[in-house]
């Protein structure tokens, strides 16, 4: 085992009033593995560089994802540390777990790993930190034992996702936990054996406050919505407006995005055609109101965090789509866009950065899907939409 | 080109990955182009491809790598 080094920058860390990653790394210290750690990131607030490189050819055989390569350069200094691996694991769809799994999950790392996990990494997926290569099979068999699987990484489709969903939520408009399930058992190939030309994330939400942030991530955003008119129970409004917790008007009213929403002080109007779903009135007055009965999903394509390019926001590619098994129609188009991407997708390009470098009209063509108004961005100020507005609406 | 079996086009692509090791890096879709480009499409399909590179990679003949990307290499145990 290395010996013990002073580690003055990192304990500096642990001084503020705020939990730190340096204290937490230091409870699990005993290992050896962890010691070194902690004296490479020691050597790296001193150089004020890092001293990891990663990738490279390690994994389980068959598999072309879960593992991630973590090699320390500075391995004679650190040797405990010199391989540092990473190991993503398929999380459950809604991360519900017993304490029984977490200890079960828990041990097996203790016995081949450094101990240190991440739950749960920026893909949602469990996070092993810290295996050498000559560990990975052993892990990886006694993870299927336990029931997971390897997650995604590298160019392929990356673990699916999703929030709670019906599970917790009232708001969900889906079983986004049902979807996330068939999702990841029906495209296990294209999981495990990367045939992408780059990283594709399938992100679904049970309802437009989008708890898993899938617009903003996600190359393919599935996001609860509703058809038909907010449902409203004219009691519990004027129980709010009676309380006093609430100013309707101001923090209500006058929030609304679409300004579709009227209030005379004692009733509440909303013009359903013209709204937005935002779900602002519905999170400010949850007992008065609730999401419609006619309920389903947007499916929106391109979303994508800064990496090589600038963030992307999806944008919306079928603006309804009823969410229940077998899920043909959505895996049909996910299989047009990958189909699609995948022939014609530069090295490192993410789906969000090929749609703007061929144009939406010409990727919609291709896919074999009609353009529609709602794929538009605020149709209602484009100059290039034809809008005829309603009386006394601007 | 006739009609071919996986096996031979997984035979194909293993002498691919073998020539172009060292020199250049290959995806799977690189992969499946070159060999529907050779043996052509009608013989050889994206599925066909897609079995041919599971029976490279599980009979341990291929291996994945990540460099930069994901890349269907021999393995450093054969090179």
């Amino acid at each position: 085992m290395t010996e013990k080094k002073p580690t003055p920058l990192l304990d500096n860390l642990e001084a503020g009033p705020w939990p730190s990653f340096v204290k937490e790394l230091k409870k699990s210290a005993k290992s050896p593995m962890v010691q070194d750690l902690l004296g490479v990131l020691e050597r790296s607030y001193e150089d004020k560089m890092g001293h990891w490189k990663h990738g490279g050819l390690v994994g389980v055989r068959g598999y072309g994802g879960g593992v991630i390569g973590r090699y320390n350069e500075l391995a004679r200094e650190f040797p405990d540390a010199a391989e540092f691996h990473t190991v993503r694991i398929n999380q459950p769809a809604g991360w519900f777990y017993t304490s029984d799994v977490i200890r079960t999950l828990c041990d097996i790392w203790e016995r081949h790993g450094s101990g240190l996990t991440n739950f749960h990494g920026a893909t949602g997926d469990i996070i092993f930190l810290g295996a050498r290569t000559s560990e990975i099979e052993a892990v990886f068999g006694e993870l299927i034992e336990a029931g997971f699987d390897l997650g995604g990484s590298g160019s392929c489709l990356r673990t699916p996702s999703c929030c709670c969903g019906m599970a917790r939520c009232e708001w969900a408009c889906y079983d986004t936990m049902a979807l996330t399930y068939d999702l990841t058992q029906t495209f296990q190939d294209e999981l495990h054996r990367p045939s992408f030309p780059y990283k594709f994330k399938i992100k679904s939400s049970g309802c437009p406050n989008d708890c898993v942030a899938a617009i903003a991530r996600a190359d393919l955003s599935i996001i609860g919505t509703w058809r038909d008119d907010i449902q409203v129970d004219r009691t519990a409004v004027t129980q709010y407006a009676a309380g006093g917790q609430i100013d309707i008007a101001a923090d209500v009213v006058a929030r609304c995005p679409a300004g579709c929403m009227t209030w005379d002080g004692r009733s509440i109007g909303i013009d359903n055609e013209s709204c937005v779903r935002c779900m602002h009135c519905i999170n400010a007055m949850p007992k008065a109101l609730a999401p419609g009965k006619d309920r389903g999903a947007t499916v929106l394509v391109g979303g994508k965090a800064t990496i090589l390019g600038g963030a992307l926001l999806s944008s919306v590619l079928v603006p309804f789509l009823r969410m229940e098994p077998p899920y043909d129609d959505l895996k049909e188009l996910i299989r047009a866009i990958w189909d699609l991407w995948g022939d014609h997708g530069k090295n490192r390009e993410r789906v969000g950065e090929f749609i703007q470098r061929i144009g939406l009209g010409n990727f919609l063509e291709q896919i074999g899907l009609d353009p529609q108004p709602e794929m538009v961005a605020q149709p209602r100020t484009n100059p290039y939409i034809s809008y005829e507005p309603k009386e006394g609406r601007p | 080109m006739g009609s071919m079996t996986v096996e031979q086009v997984a035979e194909a692509m293993y002498a691919l990955v073998k020539e172009c090791h060292g020199k250049r890096n290959l995806r799977a879709t690189d992969l499946t182009k070159a060999m529907i480009d050779k043996i052509g499409a009608e013989s050889c399909d994206k599925q066909m491809c897609k079995e041919a590179i599971r029976l490279l990679v599980d009979g341990g003949r291929c291996t994945y790598a990540y460099l930069g990307g994901s890349y269907i290499v021999l393995p450093p145990e054969t090179c």
